[in-house]
């Protein structure tokens, strides 16, 4: 089990320092730079901002520099925030992401695997398309259109939910949790039905039935834990995706998030705060998809065993 | 085709009047089970007997409502257990019945027992569920009836997972299981035919103890006559949902009249193979063959030391149970496996040293038939494909002229040309076995590794199949590794046999010498667990094997 996590976690150090390079050297290559705004700065001015934040070094060294902080945990002064770091920034931002992330993931769980339950119990009836065309429906709508979608229904003509904004209102946090969670609720949706499918196929199920035990007993003592194994192990990408891909439904919602921040940085050129985001998630990634992959495993009485010991 | 018991009363638990079921789909209805009727006494074992698809399952399953419908659908006839008629009873009422009074074991305990449930609760879990016991009591009935099965040491055992026990281990499990509310019937379903041969024969006699001892009734189903030889007290065989022949079992053994049951009987493979032939130089010689796998601190020795010679022409059968080695040293003859050590000769050339094209060229004169035709056959090719593609790969044939061969292929084992362009899944085993047979063929090897050929499949297409190879070996002149835990269908095929135990050599002899005079007592076991002994000790006209 350790040699597994011990192996997993190396095998993670080449994979974020491949996305720190990389993300690195793009965003100087990109056109423009933190201080070329509409207004000219004074060349004096622009030269010691530039030694400030290191921009005079060549590039290379730059990168060194920024590895070497990195690696005390450092990520650097904010280049459009004068005065925070990109730390203290993503301090503020990111519980307010999680706190999302955590109530959509919630919601997609709930929504999709009660529903990818219910279809797989009777498939190919209206039961089972009903549920999955809608799952479908879910997938295909992006979250920059559901959003606007359930602001007009439920915030304009219902009147019934706020609009904007994070906790300054009761109820505030419901339509911004539901449109991030639709698309994953429907992807578990369709994962748990395959999953439920398969499992309910199998011989111990009939063994179960043979038993004489009612049927809702068959499907919660017997049949959930094999088929929930798939979605499982897609909740920590989900995780991770919802993390990263909340900053449509934040700038949506005004909310307060890390998504908005760094949705900034990157029209600012604001190196340090887009490579801190960027790194600080790419670390998220792969922390929960090792999570729900152990889970996953844990999962499986055959495949805990060999991690016994 | 009813019968009775006239001479003594026993009163039957399960009385089965004119059950039909059939299947509608889209592609119309196909009556699975036609108007069959049979009776299960107290204390006694009828045995159902048909190849797969002849309707014997469906027939048991859909008396406890485990038929799917739709697609299934009973379309008449009377279940009466206990005055009850099953087929009348509503979904719940049935359900307290399935699992307290009447219980199934199934074919293949490794599938049949939930992975994710520590076969304690599942053991359980009949008890809780039917009868008003506590979890403490059902917890130490679990342990006894895990001591009764032969379940060593019940109490360290109870909170394991299924696949942390061997498969006839399971087998016990889940027959303690389906005892474990002491039920009247017991419906068997092929119970032994996932199982070794010794195994086979425990598993056999165990459910004939415990039958005995309870003394209640036992529906058996299977596919193979020798299987129940031994222990059924009524026989009924059925063919294509129809009851073709019913009676106790020594009538049917004597005095079989049904042409369907004769061809069963023959179908059971008894007798040597025919014939001797001329002995030659060996073609494979294999000297302390060893392939361990696993680390280099507590290696698992599947084969460990192995010395034997393969004599050109010949057929050497390796016997052994699951876990003896013998597929591993099937696939070290072919390097299939990398070899820990020692040397594998095919006529002078080293197999073991051979890199690269050598290889390759080696590999066209050594083929491997593997035992599940259809997990060995790609799905997405078609069988020109399959055939063609060894030709082609080795470069035997040109896009040009490789269809004739094809097709020669085909009439060589006995397939009809005009499936040349289907599919894997649109074949039944049997068939996808001579596709696997073609495809082994096709480069003209002189040896092949024939990995459990039959074991996959019913016993009359099994006969079919190994009279082909038969046929085949000796029209190509080839040398042959038969591998097998069946004892009785090598002794059809093999000239010499070399019996494996755990990885090493426990005897080699000519194949009747080893029948007749067994010097090791593995052996002697082994032989003894043949299933259907009962039945070549009847000095029944049986005739001599027809394969």
């Amino acid at each position: 089990m350790w040699r597994f996590i011990g192996f997993r976690v190396l095998q993670s150090i080449p994979v974020l320092l491949v996305v720190i390079t990389v993300t690195f050297f793009l965003v100087r290559i990109a056109p423009g730079g933190p201080f070329s705004g509409e207004k000219a700065v004074i060349p004096e001015v622009k030269a010691a901002l530039e030694a400030q934040y290191r921009l005079n070094l060549p590039m290379f060294e730059q990168y060194t520099a920024y590895l070497g902080d990195l690696a005390r945990g450092d990520l650097g002064p904010s280049f459009k925030y004068p005065g925070r770091s990109v730390n203290e920034l993503i301090a503020a931002g990111f519980p307010v992401t999680a706190e999302l992330g955590l109530y959509a993931l919630l919601v997609a769980i709930g929504i999709g695997a009660i529903a990818g339950v219910i279809a797989a119990l009777r498939p190919n009836t209206a039961q089972d398309y009903v549920p999955m065309s809608v799952a479908m429906i879910g997938i295909c709508v992006p979250s920059l259109l559901m959003g606007p979608i359930l602001i007009l229904v439920f915030g304009i003509y219902l009147e019934w939910l706020p609009v904007s904004g994070w906790g300054d209102m009761p109820g505030d946090k419901i339509l911004p949790a539901i449109t991030l969670g639709s698309t994953y609720a429907a992807y578990i949706a369709r994962l748990s039905r395959a999953g439920m499918l398969e499992v309910m196929s199998q011989d111990y199920i009939r063994t179960a039935r043979a038993k004489g035990l009612p049927e809702w007993r068959v499907v919660t003592g017997h049949a959930l834990r094999g088929g929930m194994i798939p979605v499982v192990a897609f909740l920590g990408p989900a995780f991770a995706g919802l993390l990263s891909g909340s900053f449509v439904v934040e700038t949506i919602f005004q909310i307060p998030g890390l998504g908005r921040f760094y949705v900034q940085a990157a029209f600012n050129r604001d190196y340090t705060m887009i490579l801190g985001a960027t790194v600080f998630l790419a670390t998220l990634i792969v922390v929960f998809n090792l999570l729900s992959d152990i889970l996953a495993a844990w999962m499986n009485p055959r495949l805990r065993s060999q991690f016994g010991d | 085709m009813r019968w009775t018991c006239a001479a003594r009363r026993i009163e039957p638990v399960l009385k089965v009047e004119n059950l039909s079921v059939s299947f509608v789909t889209r592609m119309g209805t196909t009556k699975a089970v036609d108007d069959i009727s049979f009776t299960v006494d107290k204390g006694k074992i009828t045995a159902i007997i048909g190849e797969s698809g002849s309707g014997k399952s469906v027939a048991c399953y859909s008396l406890l409502g485990l038929v799917p419908q739709p697609p299934g659908r009973i379309d008449g006839g009377r279940a009466l257990f206990h005055d009850q008629d099953l087929l009348q009873l509503d979904p719940t009422a049935l359900r307290k019945i399935r699992g307290r009074d009447i219980a199934m074991i199934f074919q293949d305990p490794m599938t049949c027992l939930n992975p994710y449930m520590t076969i304690g609760r599942q053991l359980m879990e009949p008890l809780l569920y039917h009868k008003k016991v506590s979890r403490a009591q059902a917890r130490s009935r679990a342990l006894e009836l895990l001591e009764e099965v032969g379940i060593r040491d019940p109490v360290s055992t109870i909170d394991n997972y299924p696949h942390q026990f061997s498969g006839g281990m399971r087998q016990r499990v889940m027959i303690a299981m389906a005892l474990i509310n002491e039920p009247e019937l017991l419906i068997a379903d092929e119970p032994t035919t996932a199982l070794d041969v010794t195994i086979q024969a425990q598993i056999l006699k165990l459910l004939a103890s415990l039958q005995a001892k309870r003394d209640i009734g036992v529906l058996f189903i299977s596919h193979d006559l020798a299987v129940v030889a031994d222990i059924a007290d009524q026989i009924v065989v059925m063919q294509q949902g129809r009851i073709v022949e019913a009676g106790k079992r020594d009538a049917i053994f004597r005095n079989a009249s049904h042409p369907y049951t004769q061809k069963l009987l023959h179908a059971i493979p008894h007798g040597g193979k025919p014939g001797e032939r001329p002995v030659c130089e060996p073609l494979v010689t294999v000297r302390n063959l060893c392939t361990w796998f696993g680390s280099r601190k507590s290696p698992v020795k599947a084969v460990d030391d192995v010395s034997f010679d393969i004599l050109r022409g010949e057929v050497l059968g390796l016997v052994g149970e699951s876990g003896s080695g013998k597929s591993t040293i099937g696939r070290s003859l072919l390097r299939l496996v990398p070899v820990t050590s020692g040397e594998v000769r095919f006529e002078d050339t080293d197999v073991t040293a051979l890199q690269g094209r050598a290889l390759k060229n080696l590999r066209r004169r050594m083929q491997f038939i593997f035992q599940d035709p259809f997990a060995s056959l790609n799905p997405r090719m078609t069988v020109y494909d399959t055939l063609a593609e060894p030709l082609l790969l080795h470069g035997l044939e040109s896009r040009g002229t490789v269809g004739a061969h094809v097709l020669k292929l085909m009439d060589d084992v006995g397939l009809a040309r005009a499936f040349v362009r289907k599919y894997p899944h649109e074949f039944s085993g049997g068939q996808r076995q001579r596709i696997a047979i073609g495809r082994a063929l096709a480069t003209r090897p002189e040896f092949v590794v024939a990995d459990e050929p039959v074991s996959a499949l019913d016993v009359t297409i099994q006969a079919q199949i190994l009279a082909l190879m038969q046929e085949l070996g000796r029209e190509y002149g080839l040398t042959m590794l038969f591998i097998s835990h069946d004892l009785s269908v090598v002794r059809q095929l093999a000239d010499r046999i070399v019996v494996l135990h755990k990885g090493t050599i426990v005897e080699q002899a000519g194949t009747e010498d080893l029948f007749e005079r067994p010097q090791q007592a593995y052996t002697r076991q082994l032989l003894q667990s043949i299933p259907g002994r009962t039945l070549l000790n009847l000095d029944a006209p049986l005739g001599e094997s027809t394969a």
